[in-house]
């Protein structure tokens, strides 16, 4: 109903100009044609007068009323170094361009009044003047000039690619979010291939580049102030566009292209939010946690500023500036994606049949602790072997199982006067006599190990006790799991 | 207006008779052959007065799709919470109903961005405005009876009506129309896997572009080719009216960079369908790594940019050669400048070819190419500036005639200098960091390329009406159509610098995500509601329009406004052929106003003796 209503008005509407229209044109034969257009050509010539006024007025009315919201003016000046070179070369161009705009508005209209046809008026034959226009091709040429050489210049110093950064850190864009990628204690981004993209593994990052290792993906920027950075922007699938516009930002991420950009952080967010604070734009409460004002939850913002289908309108990371040693504090409570995050000994880890040192000390160290205290314990003489296992249904050590062999080596090496017997067990899966043979010879694998690594046969003996020593439930999967295991038993010190 | 006109009727026919060149056309029996039943007359017309309201009307056609289409996406941007659930029966499953509020589904959000743009740049902007009016003048300003191949234009239209069809048919697609921007940048317009609207919905935008550039090139090659081989006797370079100039560079550049577009589109048709990896390399999409490498997505936006920027000189040289000629007839004065005025064309035309990559400063090229490109940029602004001092000192001391005409083609002038002031901007590489994709690039292309070239557009309808209908349109409707319009929208764009310099993206759907984007609902609501009564005036022009064409004031004597150049001197309703005997000779060039005392002298008058011309000198 309102439809139709709003629809009757607009043709009403219609009609009634149309009429205007052709009341108007019929008067105006009426009064005679030279009459009536030097009337209007004096009308019309006013309002464009008025026109031409009132723009400029709203022009300057529009700008003052915004002006919190141009560069480099209120708040939002711009929070890296570079950027406030770019948003006075806006403001130096802004000023020509404002001087052109208001004088030429100024003549084409004060012109059109001026010169508004009147009977009897002659117009002025002036077909050219080479001197005016050779003034008016000159001076817009020496402008343009100077504006080229100070754009150039600021152009170049931002955009090259000098690698002298502090910190590099990688924005990987895909349909509709970003991850972040921060280098780890070597400060080097790990290569990335796109086919090893897998659902462990977002970025494709290639594990046996050991500069993978230890990079991790943060939730957000986190950037110390001052220092300078880079930044690697890639894609996965379509063209994104990494834009910072507090901090005057912005390249193309492309997929198999990768781009950059560099810039210094110059304020934190704490002290951004505390200059905020003084405009009335950001006293209203923010709308998202009422009790809070805008400029308290104010946060610099990474968007996306290339359309990247339906979703680019929300592909939003937080950007936050802090202060060195907050920076330093924040890294040590992030954690390195190979390692935390499954990839680490999984299908998709080459290293997974291999321990690195920092393990292969961390596990020593804490079978030895295990084994002193079992040597110092009075009932309870058992070293469950708990990295020691062997291929299904073969006895075949898994590869990793032989660092704890070797621990255990190193242990006995240490304490000589000690002896073990080396106990298999196995589930109750299967008969009775074969689970007996079984973990024999599983034990028999372990003790021929040790005598490799050069223990004394006196000192060792292997014993298959087949599932008559369960320690957890054969009913389940993982009490049989735990059933199946390979101790180590001290029997003399 | 009569009583300006100082020319009688009987006097232009003895000039052309006097002086005229006589090509026997009267002698020939083509007049059956072209317009003998009502389909060769009006639909498979191979006359160019014809072909020229076809390209208008469906121009027109287009230009009500695009606009209604940035209304939608409007009433998104500015009431994002209102409900839409009345638009629901026109778009559909596009809207989508939760509580009974009908919000836009982002996916055609971004169709309807996709394809505004797309038919307002090409259907409406390059076929509408450049079509029509290269068709309309060129013969009749360079005095030929028709366009040198009138099958190749009659076939120029019809591909353009089938680019149309085939775009307009992509709208019902079940997955939508193509929504990957008009710049259909790969990787996105590449895999359908990324956007719903990049399959079928991509493959019929591109077939109906290609057919639009077949379109294009036959106009092109056919308004070259008039203008260089068909201009009556006397008629040379430097007599041409600025129309010509502009129509004739205009054809040019569509010449050499439309088939450019082609070659791009050709090659993204293979990275499509045949696995081939021109645009494409190390993609992970889909849960899916593909097999194409090598690639570089940079390449399409070279190809294409190179089509892309010409083509907004384009969409502008025509539009500036309307407005210098009806400035020029409506302050009675000659067109301050004349050599200056081609030879900017010209320059504007060379540097278009050498400025491409300033739309790639941000896209990864290398920073040091930019270096030149920001250069050439900058340089376009020197002849941009010298067409701008000459159309104001073209109003300077002259006797001007307010009309809709004319009244627009001030507006253009001053659209020209506010959204070309900020291109200043945009090419300075530096301040582009900040402003590339933002609403101050789209502030800045809609002024100086939409609106401009759309007020250049009513100039000449306005002026022409009389030639094209034999009836004027109404001028009460024209005026306010124009102060509308003018006011409109710069009240539509203005405010779009300040949510550029704040750094807003544009083509979001929606700015709730961004606490920082989301501070300018009011200046959204405001544009929206600018933009809902700048449509409204163009539906009065539309009225007007169709009003006129048959109720309109009739035209009683054949140079209405008192103008120098040929097309004036046909009779009031031309048939094919133009004029009825004679094609008439020039003897002047086209901007004798106000000489030596005679309000104007046309170009068919002799020189009097001891009198020098003004153009070829």
């Amino acid at each position: 109903m309102t439809f139709l209503i709003i629809f009757l008005c607009i043709v009403l509407t219609a009609v009634v100009l149309v009429q205007l229209g052709k009341v108007t044109e019929i008067a105006r034969t009426i009064r005679g044609e030279a009459d009536a257009q030097e009337d209007l050509n004096t009308r019309q010539g006013f309002i464009g007068m008025v026109f031409m006024v009132l723009f400029m007025i709203f022009c300057l009315g529009s700008a003052w009323y915004y002006k919190n919201w141009m560069l480099g003016y209120g708040p939002h000046e711009s929070a890296s170094e570079h950027g406030g070179v770019l948003d006075s070369m806006f403001n130096i161009t802004l000023g020509f361009t404002y001087v052109v705009f208001v004088l030429t508005h100024i003549a084409l209209f004060w012109y059109a009044w001026k010169y508004r046809g009147r009977r009897g008026r002659k117009a002025l034959f002036m077909p050219h003047d080479t001197k005016l226009e050779l003034v008016w091709t000159a001076i817009p040429a020496i402008v343009m000039c100077f504006l080229v050489v100070n754009g150039l210049m600021a152009w170049n110093e931002v955009m090259g690619d000098d690698g002298d950064e502090d910190i590099e850190i990688e924005a990987t864009a895909q349909q509709f979010s970003w991850t972040i990628r921060y280098p780890g204690q070597d400060g080097k981004l790990g290569e990335k291939d796109y086919k090893s993209i897998t659902g462990l593994n977002a970025l494709g990052q290639v594990w046996t580049d050991t500069k993978n290792l230890d990079d991790f993906n943060a939730d957000k920027i986190v950037l110390p102030v001052g220092k300078k950075v880079r930044v690697r922007i890639t894609a996965k699938d379509v063209l994104h566009n990494f834009d910072l516009p507090h901090f005057r930002v912005k390249m193309d991420a492309i997929p198999g292209l990768p781009t950059y950009f560099y810039f210094t952080p110059k304020i934190t967010t704490k002290d951004y939010r505390k200059n905020l604070a003084d405009y009335p734009e950001y006293q209203a409460p923010d709308p998202n946690s009422p009790d809070k004002k805008l400029w308290e939850t104010f946060n610099f913002d990474l968007a996306c500023a290339e359309l990247c289908g339906s979703g680019h309108y929300a592909m939003k990371k937080i950007v936050e500036i802090v202060t060195e040693e907050e920076y330093e504090k924040w890294l040590t409570t992030q954690n390195s994606t190979y390692f935390t995050s499954g990839v680490r000994f999984s299908d998709e880890d080459p290293y997974k049949n291999d321990l690195f040192d920092n393990e292969d000390k961390a596990q020593a160290a804490a079978f030895k602790t295990t084994f002193e205290s079992t040597l110092l314990s009075e009932e309870d003489k058992t070293i469950i072997l708990d990295k020691v296992e062997f291929a299904f249904a073969k006895s075949e050590l898994t590869p990793l199982s032989r660092y704890q062999i070797n621990h255990l080596a190193a242990e006995l090496k240490r304490n000589p006067n000690v002896q073990i017997e080396l106990a298999g067990h196995t589930d109750n899966v299967g008969s009775d006599e074969n689970n007996l043979t079984f973990s024999e010879s599983r034990a028999n694998v372990v003790y021929n190990m040790l005598l490799q690594k050069g223990i004394d046969a006196d000192r060792m003996r292997a014993v298959g006790y087949g599932d008559r020593q369960p320690i957890g439930d054969n009913d389940t999967d993982a009490g049989r799991q735990k059933n199946r295991r390979t101790e180590a038993r001290i029997i003399a010190q | 207006m009569a009583s300006i006109t100082t020319t009688k009727v009987s006097e232009t026919d003895l000039l052309i008779e006097e002086y005229g060149y006589d090509d026997h056309f009267h002698e020939h029996h083509d007049e059956d052959k072209f317009q003998s039943s009502f389909i060769t007359t009006y639909i498979f017309s191979q006359d160019h007065k014809t072909i020229a309201k076809q390209f208008l009307i469906t121009g027109m056609f287009w230009g009500v799709m695009g606009a209604m289409m940035s209304l939608v996406f409007r009433m998104q941007l500015g009431f994002p919470e209102e409900s839409l659930m009345w638009l629901k029966p026109v778009l559909g499953k596009w809207i989508t109903v939760a509580d009974g509020v009908g919000t836009l589904a982002p996916e055609f959000y971004y169709a309807l961005v996709t394809i505004h743009g797309t038919v307002i740049v090409f259907f409406v902007l390059t076929a509408g405005l450049s079509g029509t009016f290269s068709n309309l003048l060129i013969p009749l300003q360079v005095g030929a009876r028709d366009m040198a191949s009138p099958l190749l234009n009659m076939l120029s239209y019809w591909f353009f009506f089938l680019a149309g069809a085939i775009m307009f048919a992509s709208l019902f697609l079940s997955t939508g129309p193509f929504s990957g921007g008009w710049t259909a940048y790969p990787p996105l317009s590449a895999l359908p896997q990324a956007s719903a609207g990049s399959g079928a919905g991509m493959t019929m935008w591109t077939v109906s572009l290609v057919f639009f550039v077949v379109s294009v090139l036959l106009g092109g090659i056919n308004y070259v080719t008039t203008v260089l081989n068909l201009r009556t006797k006397g008629m040379t370079m430097w007599r041409l009216p600025l129309t010509i100039w502009a129509f004739f560079i205009t054809a040019i550049l569509g010449i050499l960079s439309f088939p450019v577009l082609v070659s791009a589109f050709f090659l993204l048709v293979c990275d499509r369908a045949l696995q081939t990896s021109f645009f494409l390399s190390e993609i992970f999409i889909g849960g899916q790594a593909l097999e194409h490498v090598g690639g570089s997505p940079i390449l399409y936006q070279h190809l294409f940019w190179f089509l892309g920027h010409p083509e907004v000189y384009i969409i502008i040289l025509p539009a500036m050669g309307i407005v210098s000629e009806v400035l020029s007839v409506h302050s009675r004065k000659p067109i301050f400048g004349y050599r200056a005025m081609v030879y900017s064309i010209l320059a504007i035309a060379f540097l278009s070819f050498i400025v491409w990559a300033h739309h790639m400063f941000m896209s990864g090229v290398n920073p040091f190419i930019s270096n030149f490109f920001v250069i050439f940029t900058l340089i376009i602004a020197v002849p941009s500036a010298v067409k701008v001092f000459n159309w104001i000192a073209t109003l300077y001391g002259g006797n001007i005639r307010f009309n809709a005409a004319s009244l627009f083609g001030i507006g253009f002038v001053s659209m020209f200098i506010s959204g070309g002031l900020t291109g200043i901007f945009l090419g300075n590489s530096a301040i582009d960091i900040q402003m590339h994709d933002t609403y101050f690039v789209v502030a800045h292309f809609h002024i100086v390329m939409g609106v401009a070239a759309f007020f250049g557009m009513f100039a000449g309808v306005y002026h022409w009406f009389p030639k094209m209908y034999a009836r004027f349109m109404n001028e009460t409707l024209g005026r306010i159509h124009f102060w509308g319009t003018l006011i409109g929208a710069y009240a539509v764009f203005w405010p779009m610098h300040y949510l550029g310099m704040a750094g807003v993206p544009r083509r979001y759907y929606s700015f709730d995500t961004f606490e920082n984007f989301s501070h300018f609902a009011n200046i959204n609501k405001f544009i929206t509601v600018a933009a809902v009564v700048v449509f409204a005036l163009q539906v009065l022009f539309i009225i007007n329009f169709f009003y006129s064409i048959w109720k309109g004031k009739k035209v009683t004597t054949r140079n209405p406004c008192g103008a120098t150049t040929l097309e004036w001197t046909t009779p009031i309703e031309a048939g094919h052929g133009n004029w009825p005997g004679k094609i008439p000779a020039v003897q002047r060039w086209a901007y004798d106003y106000g000489k030596d005392g005679k309000d104007f002298i046309p170009q068919i008058v002799p020189l009097a003796d001891g009198e020098k011309d003004n153009g070829d000198h």
